[in-house]
C-alpha cells in the first residue's frame, strides 16, 4: 500500500525526522490563505507547490514547482490542482491531481538519496545511501554502482550507530551535519520497522545552506499483510489512486489486473493465472486481464469474476482455467453454468477443468446447451478461446 | 527414497483445531501421513479429529510425548511467524508453513532464527510437500500424483498440480513434489531443493517452475549448470505480465533487469536447462529429456 508525500511526512514527523514542512489543500479557495500561512509560519517568501499523487517522477512531469512569490505560487497551485499529471510511472493516461501540498522552500547545498528496503537475496533489510540524490537512482545503480553505499541489518540486532556512521561517512558529511545524519538514519530505520514498511525512501534528503539535514520527500510502501496491526496507516489509503475495476475486484477477494487484450481469463492460483495469460499469447491472442480467483472457485466467485472481466468491453471471449484440487470440478462446472445463465452471458466461454471429477464436469458443460466450450488441456483451451475471440 | 519427508515422518499440526487445520489434517491422514500430534495453545489435553490426535499447548510438549520431528503450520498470519520460531526452538527438523499473508518483517526475523537453529522450513504461502504414496504435508490434491522418478519443484501451487498432471499424462510418476512458495522471504530455496533432488538416488529428473520477480531462478540455473547431473526442465510464468505490476504473489514483482520471464528463460537456457516456452509442454519435454 502506498501513501502520499504529505502523509509520509506526517509519519516522519512523528519519528522526529526533520522534514520540509507545509500544508495540503484540496480546494482552490484554500490556496491563498495556505500559501500565506506557509510563508508566515516557516518564515519564507518562496514556497514549493507539489502535486500529491502516488506515482513517482512528479518533478519531471511538472508536478513540483518552485514558486518565488505569492502570485506565482497561486498561479502554480491553480494550474496543478485538478490537472492530469503524466509521469514515467503513471502511463500515458496520467493521474488526476486532487491534492496539492504547499511547502517551505529551502536553500540547498547538497542532495542525497536514502532508502531502506528488503534485500531478498540476503534475506535482510538493506539501508542504501548515495551522494547522487534527486535523480533517477536506477540509473546510478546501473552506471555507477560504487556511488551507492549499503549496509545490511541483522533483524535480531537492529540498526546500530556504526551502520549509520558508515552511511554518513559515505556521503562525505562532516561536523554537525554528520552527527545529525546519523540520528536521522537511525530514526528512519525505526520508522521502517515500526510501520511495517516494505520501502522507506527519501529522495532527496538534503543538506541546507545552514547545515541542516532535511527530508524533501517521503516515499512509503507498506506491507499490506501487516496492516492489521496499523489501523492508523491503513486509513491513509487513497482509493482515488487505484484502478476502479481492480478496487471493485478486491472487494470480492479477487485479484484482478486489467491488460490491453481481448481474451478474458479466470484462473485459480497466481502462477497458473500468469501461465494462462502466457499461453493465450502463444496461441496468437492477447490476454485482457490477470484474474486469480483463489482456492475456492464457487458459483459466487465465478459470477463475480465474470462481472469484473465483462466490465472491460474489449473482451471478446473468456477462458476459465481451474485446476481443481480440493475443490471438485463438477461443482465448478455447475457454478459456471449458473453464473452464465444468471448474467445472460453473450461472449463465448471456454472452460478447462482438471483434477477431481474432471470428466463428469465436461459432460455437465457439454449438456448445458449454453455457449460453453469444454477444453481438454491448456493448449486446447488457449487455441479454442483465441479462435472464439477472433470469430466473435 | 525421496526428499524431506517419507513414511517415517512424525507430524505435528500447529493450528489443528482451526477450520483449515482440521480439514487438511483429515485429508493428510487419509493420504497416509503419520500425524502424531496437534498444537493449539490453551487446548492441551484435548483431542482433535474424532479423538484420533492428541492436542498439546505447545510444540515442545508434543515432541516430548509423541516424538514428532516434522511440523505443518495452519495458524493465522499474525501468529504464523511465531509458530515457525516456536517449532524451530523446540527442535523440529522440518517446518512447513502453509499460511498465506505472513508479514514480511516477521518472516525476516523467523528466517534468521531457523537458519541459526539449522531448521529446514518450506514456505510460507505454499502448497507444501508430498512424497508420493508415503507422506503428504500440505494442501495439494494427493490423488493427482503417481509414484515414479521425477522431482517437481515450484514457486506456485496450482502450477505444481498442472505439472504433475502433465507428467502423469505422459506416463511419468514423481518422487517428491515441493511447492516452496512465492513470498519475498521463504525457507527452502530452489537451490536447497535441487541439492536434495540431486542427492536422491530415485529422482531421475526435475521439473523446475518459477515466475517473474527475484533472482532465485537465476541462482538455481547457475547452480544446475555447475552441479546437477540430472536433466532439468524449466518453465517461468509471467511472460506477458506488464512490468512493475504485482501479480498475486509478492514475489511476482517485475522491477526490471534479470527478473523478467524473458531474462530468466534466457539464463536457464544458457545454463543447459530445457526451457518450456509454453506451460503445456512440461510433460512432453521432461519425457524427451529423459530419453536423451
Amino acid at each position: 500500500m502506498k501513501i502520499h508525500e504529505y502523509q509520509g511526512k506526517d509519519i516522519f514527523k512523528s519519528y522526529g525526522i526533520p522534514i520540509q514542512d507545509g500544508y495540503v489543500i484540496e480546494d482552490i479557495n484554500d490556496a491563498l490563505p495556505t500559501i500565506e500561512k506557509v510563508q508566515k509560519e516557516f518564515n519564507t517568501k518562496a514556497v514549493v507547490v507539489k502535486a500529491q499523487i502516488h506515482a513517482g517522477g512528479r518533478g519531471k512531469g511538472g508536478g513540483v514547482k518552485y514558486s518565488p512569490s505569492t502570485d506565482i505560487a497561486l498561479k502554480n497551485t491553480k494550474e496543478m490542482l485538478g490537472m492530469n499529471l503524466v509521469t514515467h510511472q503513471t502511463g500515458e493516461e496520467g493521474q488526476k491531481v486532487r491534492k496539492v501540498y504547499i511547502t517551505q522552500a529551502l536553500d540547498i547545498k547538497n542532495e542525497y538519496y536514502c532508502a531502506i528496503t528488503l534485500d531478498r537475496s540476503q534475506t535482510k533489510d538493506v539501508f542504501m545511501v548515495s551522494s547522487e540524490g534527486g535523480v533517477e537512482i536506477e540509473k546510478v545503480a546501473e552506471e555507477t554502482p560504487e556511488k551507492i553505499i549499503k549496509v545490511w541489518i541483522d533483524p535480531l540486532v537492529g540498526m546500530k550507530s556504526f551502520h549509520a556512521m558508515k552511511l554518513a561517512n559515505g556521503l562525505g558529511l562532516t561536523g554537525e551535519a554528520y552527527k545529525t545524519a546519523i540520528k536521522v538514519f537511525i530514526k528512519m530505520y525505526k520508522c521502517y520497522m515500526g510501520t511495517d514498511a516494505s520501502i522507506v525512501e527519501i529522495n532527496p534528503l538534503v543538506l541546507t545552506e545552514t547545515d541542516e539535514i532535511v527530508a524533501l520527500d517521503a516515499k512509503f510502501n507498506f506491507d499490506g499483510n501487516a496492516m492489521f496491526r496499523h489501523k492508523d496507516i491503513a486509513e491513509l489509503r487513497d482509493t482515488n489512486e487505484e484502478d476502479p475495476t481492480e478496487l471493485e475486484a478486491s472487494k470480492y477477494d479477487l485479484n484482478y489486473i486489467k491488460l490491453d487484450g481481448n481474451v478474458g481469463c479466470m484462473v485459480n492460483g497466481a502462477g497458473l493465472a500468469m501461465a494462462t495469460m502466457d499461453i493465450i499469447k502463444l496461441a496468437g491472442g492477447e490476454p485482457a486481464n490477470f484474474l486469480d480467483v483463489g482456492g475456492a472457485a464457487s458459483a459466487e466467485t465465478v459470477k463475480n469474476g465474470f462481472k469484473i472481466i465483462l466490465s472491460d468491453d474489449h473482451v471478446k471471449a473468456i477462458l476459465i482455467n481451474i485446476f481443481g484440487g480440493i475443490v471438485r470440478c463438477d461443482r465448478v462446472a455447475n457454478g459456471v453454468i449458473k453464473a452464465v445463465e444468471e448474467l445472460g452471458l453473450k461472449v463465448p466461454v471456454v472452460v478447462r477443468l482438471e483434477g477431481t471429477n474432471a470428466e463428469e464436469a465436461k459432460n455437465i458443460l457439454s449438456k448445458s446447451g449454453l455457449d460453453i466450450i469444454p477444453a481438454n488441456d491448456m493448449k486446447d483451451a488457449a487455441r479454442k478461446v483465441v479462435d472464439a475471440a477472433i470469430n466473435n | 527414497m525421496s526428499i524431506l519427508v517419507n513414511k517415517d515422518s512424525k507430524v505435528v499440526v500447529q493450528g489443528i483445531t482451526g477450520s483449515e487445520g482440521t480439514f487438511h489434517a483429515t485429508q493428510m491422514i487419509e493420504y497416509g501421513t503419520n500425524i502424531v500430534a496437534g498444537v493449539t495453545p490453551g487446548k492441551g489435553g484435548q483431542t482433535a479429529l474424532d479423538s484420533k490426535v492428541p492436542v498439546f499447548n505447545c510444540v515442545e510438549d508434543s515432541i516430548k510425548e509423541t516424538g514428532a520431528n516434522v511440523s505443518i503450520i495452519f495458524v493465522p498470519p499474525p501468529y504464523a511467524a511465531d509458530a515457525i520460531i516456536e517449532a524451530s526452538e523446540a527442535g523440529i527438523e522440518l517446518v512447513v508453513c502453509i499460511t498465506e499473508g505472513v508479514p514480511v518483517h516477521d518472516m525476516v526475523k523467523a528466517k534468521r532464527i531457523i537458519d541459526q537453529n539449522k531448521t529446514k522450513l518450506v514456505g510460507p504461502n505454499c502448497p507444501g510437500i508430498i512424497t508420493i504414496d508415503e507422506c503428504k504435508l500440505g494442501i495439494m490434491p494427493g490423488f493427482i500424483c503417481k509414484k515414479g522418478n521425477i522431482g517437481v519443484l515450484s514457486k506456485s501451487g496450482t502450477l505444481t498440480y498442472e505439472a504433475i498432471g502433465q507428467l502423469v499424462n505422459v506416463g511419468l510418476g514423481q518422487t517428491t513434489a515441493i511447492g516452496i512458495g512465492g513470498d519475498p522471504i521463504i525457507g527452502t530455496t530452489m537451490i536447497d531443493a535441487l541439492k536434495l533432488f540431486e542427492e536422491d538416488p530415485e529422482t531421475e529428473g526435475v521439473v523446475l517452475i518459477g515466475e517473474i520477480g527475484g533472482q532465485m531462478e537465476n541462482d538455481a540455473a547457475r547452480w544446475i549448470k555447475d552441479n546437477m547431473s540430472k536433466p532439468v526442465v524449466g518453465f517461468i510464468a509471467g511472460q506477458t505480465a506488464p512490468p512493475g505490476r504485482r501479480m498475486g504473489h509478492a514475489g511476482a514483482i517485475v522491477s526490471g533487469g534479470d527478473d523478467t520471464a524473458e531474462a530468466k528463460m534466457r539464463i536457464m537456457l544458457e545454463c543447459g536447462i530445457t526451457v518450456c516456452e509454453s506451460v503445456a509442454d512440461i510433460g512432453d519435454k521432461m519425457k524427451a529429456a529423459l530419453q536423451n
